[in-house]
């Protein structure tokens, strides 16, 4: 034998996306919605959203040096980070911000076993965390730009809401969940990168329109629904935190199913609950029920009638 | 009309172009031949040769042993220099009969057994069986046994797998443009035996010039169709090509012949006329070598049992410094070490790379994506399939479905995260094959 050559299974050639490809990605359709968090809030907003991005990226950094497995380049981190910034409020402090940060990736992330472990979304699980810890900052939404109340605590409390500024985002709220155009905008590049689909967004916005309209208390009215849709974190969570990879069934029903449990669930804490919100606390629910979704929909293989059991 | 497919596959870089414009060109191999008496899947042949004796080309050299085996010829004259275990492409060593070549290609003289019309079906199945014919197109199944299913009445379509759906593969392209006539009597060859059938020859739309040729001359024949797919890997794998062409679904479970379907490759279908028609045995088959480190990427009408060192010189050496050598296609080939290995009858390709994109892309963790389900063509969960894999959970692995899987490659293909799911699976599925033969 002269020479030796590489061997390796078949096949011998890879697509070109990677992981940190589809970060990339998710980072930039998030840049829409982060722009205009800047514009609409000012530049403390840019603030929070460095501060929030250093800490998760930093964690993930230390975590990954103390450990000997450096995991940063995959740009996880960045993406939590940031998505985590457009889901606080541009008031917050900024050492809380940060403190969300090492709660999203340490606790909600690497010590359940790094990415693709995590049972639940990080960015979410460390809003809620900061929610329940820090209520009172959480939602004060008062700024230089804005009185106070979300367009969906006026709504909840009878008031009367500018449909337009609400789709357009020039209204109070977090920072990147105000404008659904820049959201939607952000997931046609998701959309036609083929990194997400419309089946969890799709069936999560439908179910939830349905939920509304039923038991919401308006009917039909066509300024309602829209003022729901536009409101709160609704379309943020669809389009960028309901199809996190790692959190979301992986089998298409089980997709469907789990949209329409998170349009249900957020129908019900909107509706029902105490509060105006309740996308954040849909998803984590829906989260957990993952595993239990993707057992009961696992497709049956090409050309076989179901295995029973 | 909605375009010939399946559900599942992918779109890789085809590499065709780095060779199908290169006409066939014969080549006469110089040194020794190795002719491994196990190039077919079932019991190895046994030699009907001994050291010292001087054999002609088309020989029969080593004789089927048993219902699914297939006998072995000579492609060159000369004398039997040996019988001895011999490395091959899967670096396994297999007794081979090694005929050193005299250089005059001295032949036994072919003729047809006796002219078609007078052939009864069962003539027409053993002239196959002597030929020792095997599915060529890298499965290696003894033909004669395919086409002998219990039922010959409930055969409706004989499919002619003109897919060629493996990246930088130009041989079956090349036969097509060059002897489409001898696809074509081969295939009314094989419908003589199923009565009911008619004969379908599915080609990728990659392949317009192919499509339209077949279709000129097959515009008179009333039992022969070509259809067109559309263009995407594994379009050429058995179960997807019955679905494609016929709507019909097949499980590990099934035969092709169970839902009334015959698949065979080109080179086979010419094997069969060769050998009905002018009485050859198989002893020569297209190989193409191409790949960014060939000199001159070529397609070869090549002796069985020349070695692919010869290949690669007649293909002008290497360009560059070659890291990985391929034997097939890049998504089910086998990765070569050492090219001093003999070509068989179910060699398709040899592939040179100056990169080996696998090497090049460390495994990370697994983020769910999802892509390996999208790109697999057994609807089966590749990533919860490696886990299992990797755990040895056997019997979660087959409750889902894992001995559904074709090992064609589409789910590392698709992994972002760049996981070895094939290569998991392929061993799990090996293991539990090895199992149930116990």
């Amino acid at each position: 034998m002269s020479e030796m050559y590489k061997v390796s299974a078949n096949p011998h050639i890879r697509s070109k996306v990677t992981t940190s490809g589809i970060m990339m990605a998710v980072i930039i359709a998030l840049l829409p919605a982060t722009g205009f968090g800047i514009y609409n809030f000012g530049i403390r907003a840019l603030w929070v959203i460095l501060v929030t991005v250093a800490s998760t990226v930093l964690t993930e950094f230390v975590y990954g040096f103390c450990r000997k497995k450096p995991t940063i380049s995959d740009l996880s981190a960045v993406v939590t980070g940031l998505l985590l910034a457009l889901n606080l409020p541009v008031g917050i402090p900024l050492w809380m911000a940060a403190l969300g940060g090492v709660f999203a990736i340490l606790v909600v992330k690497l010590l359940f076993g790094g990415l693709g472990q995590n049972f639940m979304n990080p960015a979410l699980g460390a809003r809620c965390f900061l929610l329940i810890s820090f209520p009172a900052y959480m939602t004060d939404f008062a700024c230089d730009a804005y009185s106070g109340a979300t367009p969906l605590a006026v709504l909840k409390a009878g008031g009367e809401v500018n449909v337009h500024d609400m789709i357009m985002g020039n209204v109070a709220g977090t920072i990147g969940e105000t404008s659904m155009i820049a959201i939607i905008i952000g997931a046609c590049i998701l959309i036609l990168l083929g990194i997400i689909d419309l089946k969890v967004p799709g069936s999560y916005i439908v179910t939830f329109v349905i939920f509304i309209v039923l038991f919401g208390g308006n009917g039909l009215d066509p300024r309602y629904i829209s003022a729901q849709l536009a409101g709160g974190g609704l379309m943020l969570g669809a389009f960028f935190m309901a199809t996190d990879y790692v959190t979301r069934p992986v089998t298409p029903m089980g997709q469907i199913v789990f949209g329409v449990f998170l349009g249900i669930m957020t129908g019900v804490f909107r509706v029902f609950g105490p509060g105006a919100e309740g996308v954040s606390y849909a998803i984590i629910i829906g989260n957990l029920l993952v595993p239990l979704i993707e057992k009961v929909t696992k497709p049956a293989a090409f050309g076989v009638r179901r295995n029973k059991g | 009309m909605a375009k010939l497919t399946f559900v599942g596959g992918i779109h890789p870089y085809d590499g065709k172009d780095l060779s199908k414009d290169k006409p066939i060109a014969d080549l006469l191999p110089k040194g020794e031949l190795v002719y491994p008496l196990s190039q077919h899947i079932g019991a190895p042949a046994t030699p009907v040769v001994a050291k010292g004796d001087r054999v002609l080309a088309g020989q029969k050299i080593a004789e089927s042993s048993g219902f699914i085996s297939a006998p072995v010829y000579a492609s060159v004259s000369g004398t039997v220099k040996a019988i001895e275990d011999r490395r091959v492409v899967t670096g396994d060593m297999v007794k081979s009969i090694i005929i050193e070549n005299d250089g005059i290609y001295e032949d036994v003289g072919f003729y047809p057994e006796m002219p078609l019309e007078k052939m009864e079906k069962e003539d027409i199945i053993h002239c196959i069986k002597e030929a020792g014919i095997v599915g060529m197109g890298g499965a290696g199944f003894p033909t004669y046994v395919k086409l002998s299913p219990k039922e010959p009445d409930r055969i409706e379509y004989v499919i002619a797998n003109c897919a060629e759906c493996e990246p930088y593969l130009t041989s079956d392209y090349r036969r097509m443009l060059e002897e489409p006539e001898k696809l074509i009597s081969g295939l009314k060859i094989i419908l003589r035996l199923f009565d009911k059938a008619q004969g379908i020859l599915a080609v990728e739309d990659n392949k317009p010039d192919c499509i339209k040729l077949l279709k000129q001359l097959t515009a008179n024949e009333t039992r022969i169709t070509v259809k067109a797919l559309k263009t995407k890997y594994p379009q050429g794998a058995e179960r997807q090509l019955i679905f494609a062409t016929t709507g019909r679904k097949i499980s590990s479970a099934n035969l092709p012949a169970d839902v009334g379907c015959i698949v065979n490759n080109v080179d086979t279908i010419v094997a069969v006329y060769r050998a009905v028609m002018e009485g050859k045995p198989l002893m020569e088959r297209i190989i193409t070598v191409t790949g960014d480190a060939v000199m001159n990427p070529r397609n070869f009408r090549v002796k069985i049992g020349t070695n692919y060192q010869e290949l690669l010189e007649a293909a002008g050496g290497f360009k560059g410094t070659p890291e990985k050598i391929i034997c097939g296609g890049p998504m089910m080939g086998f990765a070569m070490f050492d090219l001093n290995v003999p070509t068989t009858k179910i060699s398709t390709a040899l592939l040179a790379f100056t990169k080996d994109q696998v090497a090049e892309m460390e495994p990370s963790a697994c983020i769910n994506c999802g892509k390996c389900m999208e790109a697999c063509p057994s609807r089966i969960m590749p990533g919860m399939l490696a886990e299992y894999a990797a755990h040895g959970m056997e019997e979660e692995f087959i409750k889902n479905y894992g001995m559904e899987c074709v090992e064609c490659g589409c789910c590392s293909f698709a992994c972002p995260a760049k996981r070895h799911l094939t290569q998991q699976i392929k061993s799990m599925r090996k293991t539990l094959l090895a199992k149930r033969k116990k």
